[in-house]
């Protein structure tokens, strides 16, 4: 490697400072935007995953298969306490709830509207979801209150109801009868996230079996969440294998939070392909900026060429001095746009990018309106070598270009 | 032994077509330390043929022996190789590289060669003080005047002890005093260390200077005039 080529290289980039700027700032507003974008996204989904993980699924859930295909009271899973032995055993458990789940109708005397029951143990349920922390009004279930009942703010919207009121259920018991009770509103929670608000509600568990009749030590749904959400996939299958007879008699089924919600799982794996073709596409843009910068170099510089290949320089060398400067051009611009897009995404990272305006929209899909961006350095490095294989593969071109010269065309006056 | 050897050079343009008899039969030889001035009027093919004997392009038929050398047994890598390291130019213009001081572009000839970067900067500095502009060894080209880069550029050229030196109308640009300036520079180098110098151009003060004049018409030898 000829270090003077480098550094004639170099030097070339800063020839015409105009030209080099103008395409080093469209690399590095480029990159801005695609890394930006990729943050925007990332930060997103990722707190709509911890939101899911906290306030809806937990890491891992146990149902009866049954009850995935019938969310009937009658397709639970005895004998709870033993389950939750068993499950406390494994590596990573930070809390066990259980959970008496029911379709049902939730009225006042101003309207009515479908719900989600959830009967819960509320200091139990304190360790695996956030609801007790998403309160927006009132206090969060416990057995000091009498028929205490928690629901969204948007359902209180629906429902227009307020704390205090009264708010009837209806719904099937376990021998297909309809029940009825009357609960008041103790507490109002907002998680942000519309569809999960306004359906779902949460009642004492003891409470909701009676009404139901089911037996004790029973549950519909054992909500389980980890100390770190890596650790899930290594739990499931140690959870699967405490119960392996059950699970291969179909008394069991342990899910993770992406079979849970499929379609959050579906958006994860979307996200990353949209970021990845999204940044793709920016730097095939600017490769061909790149490109047609160099093909503009390589023409202006017709008889220096001329002239370096009739003293000596062979066709490596040529070739290698507009390799590197094209290198250094593209890298110079990926630089000050990688280090640009860590300063803005790190201080969105803290503060975040408050998108109260769409608020509205981005609730009814489930998103909070303050976006925290985030990114890796895995990613970053990532761009940074696609930066630098782009303008070795823009460079080919204009250095094939500048090999054609004949000296003794180029160097005539 | 002649430095270069020319047999019955041709160069055609537009053979299919309407051919252009470039260079039309050119027999000569070019001895160590001559100091030898190729003129003609414009379109006579001074610079076509001095290309072909600095390998810079292909002769029709004839051939061009360097140092005993043909050139048209290279290939075109080892042709590269062969100018780098038995030929010396001077261009008329764009002889520099804009972006490295004088001392780097001198340097950059032997770097090509792979010398050491010890031994490359203290000739290169040699060199430039022959020449004249020891004291501008850290100007870079534009920093310099048309007449002291042409100084450079002949240090450069003798940076890689070529055979011979090919100036291809190296004053062209330049005004009297700096013609004069660099003429006597080259004359000195010619007596003080033999190098050989061939020039091609109109200027009378070069063919003044020159010991040898050959003057082509139509792309042939029309006189050879040796001068005592």
């Amino acid at each position: 490697m000829s270090l003077m080529n480098i550094k004639i290289s170099w030097k070339n980039v800063w020839r015409n400072k105009l030209r080099s700027f103008i395409i080093i700032l469209a690399i590095a507003v480029g990159l801005f935007g695609g890394i930006f974008t990729n943050a925007f996204f990332v930060g997103m989904l990722d707190q709509r995953i911890n939101a899911v993980i906290g306030n809806e699924t937990a890491n891992l859930q146990l149902h009866h298969p049954s009850f995935l295909l019938d969310e009937s009271i009658n397709n639970g899973m005895p004998d709870i306490i033993s389950i939750f032995k068993k499950i406390k055993t494994v590596d990573g458990v930070k809390g066990i709830s259980f959970r008496i789940n029911e379709t049902g109708m939730a009225s006042t005397a101003e309207s009515n509207t479908g719900v989600m029951i959830n009967g819960i143990d509320p200091e139990l349920e304190k360790e695996v979801t956030k609801i007790h922390e998403k309160l927006y009004e009132g206090e969060y279930l416990n057995t000091s209150s009498q028929i205490p009942i928690l629901i969204g703010k948007k359902l209180s919207e629906k429902l227009n109801t307020d704390l205090g009121d009264k708010i009837i259920l209806s719904m099937a018991d376990g021998d297909g009868e309809v029940v009825y009770a009357a609960f008041k509103v103790r507490g109002i929670y907002n998680t942000n996230n519309d569809m999960f608000d306004g359906v779902h509600v949460f009642v004492l568990k003891d409470k909701l079996q009676q009404l139901l009749k089911t037996p004790p030590n029973y549950a519909t749904e054992i909500a389980i969440s980890m100390e770190d959400d890596q650790l899930t996939l290594k739990a499931k299958e140690d959870i699967k294998a405490l119960f392996q007879a059950d699970v291969d008699q179909k008394e069991i089924i342990v899910q993770d939070w992406r079979e849970i919600d499929p379609s959050l799982n579906l958006m994860i794996q979307s996200m990353d392909t949209f970021a990845w073709f999204f940044i793709i596409i920016i730097l095939i843009a600017l490769a061909f900026g790149i490109v047609n910068t160099m093909i503009m170099v390589v023409m202006e510089r017709t008889r220096e060429l001329g002239m370096l290949m009739a003293i000596g320089m062979n066709k490596r060398r040529v070739f290698s001095m507009i390799l590197w400067e094209t290198v250094f051009l593209s890298s110079v611009g990926a630089v000050i746009g990688l280090v640009f897009s860590a300063i803005v995404i790190g201080y969105l990272g803290k503060v975040g990018l408050d998108l109260s305006l769409f608020g509205k929209g981005m609730n009814a899909l489930g998103f909070d309106t303050i976006i925290y961006l985030k990114s890796s350095i895995e990613f970053y490095i990532t761009v940074a070598s696609l930066v630098f294989i782009t303008a070795i593969i823009a460079s080919i071109f204009p250095a094939r270009q500048a090999l054609k010269l004949q000296p003794a065309e180029a160097v005539r006056d | 032994m002649s430095i270069i050897e020319i047999k019955d050079l041709h160069k055609t343009y537009n053979e299919n077509t309407v051919p252009v008899h470039a260079v039309n039969g050119i027999d000569l030889q070019i001895e160590e330390g001559e100091f030898t001035a190729i003129v003609g009027p414009s379109g006579c093919g001074k610079t076509t043929f001095l290309n072909m004997v600095g390998g810079l392009d292909l002769s029709t038929s004839g051939s061009v022996k360097i140092d005993g050398q043909d050139i048209a047994e290279l290939s075109s890598r080892q042709l590269i190789d062969f100018r780098l390291n038995h030929i010396g130019f001077v261009f008329q213009a764009y002889n520099l590289i804009p972006v490295l001081t004088a001392m780097e572009n001198v340097a950059f000839i032997m770097e090509l060669q792979g010398e050491k970067k010890t031994l490359r900067e203290g000739r290169a500095k040699d060199l430039l003080e022959q020449v004249g502009i020891g004291d501008k060894i850290n100007r870079r080209p534009k920093e310099l005047s048309e007449g002291q880069q042409q100084r450079v550029a002949v240090a450069r050229a003798l940076a890689s002890k070529p055979k011979f030196i090919l100036a291809d109308e190296p004053t062209a640009n330049l005004d009297s005093q700096s013609t004069g300036d660099l003429l006597d520079m080259m004359a000195e180098l010619n007596k003080k260390l033999n190098i050989t110098f061939l020039f091609a151009t109109h200027d009378q003060r070069v063919i003044d200077r020159a010991r040898r004049v050959i003057t082509l018409t139509d792309g042939m030898i029309s006189s050879d005039e040796r001068k005592i």
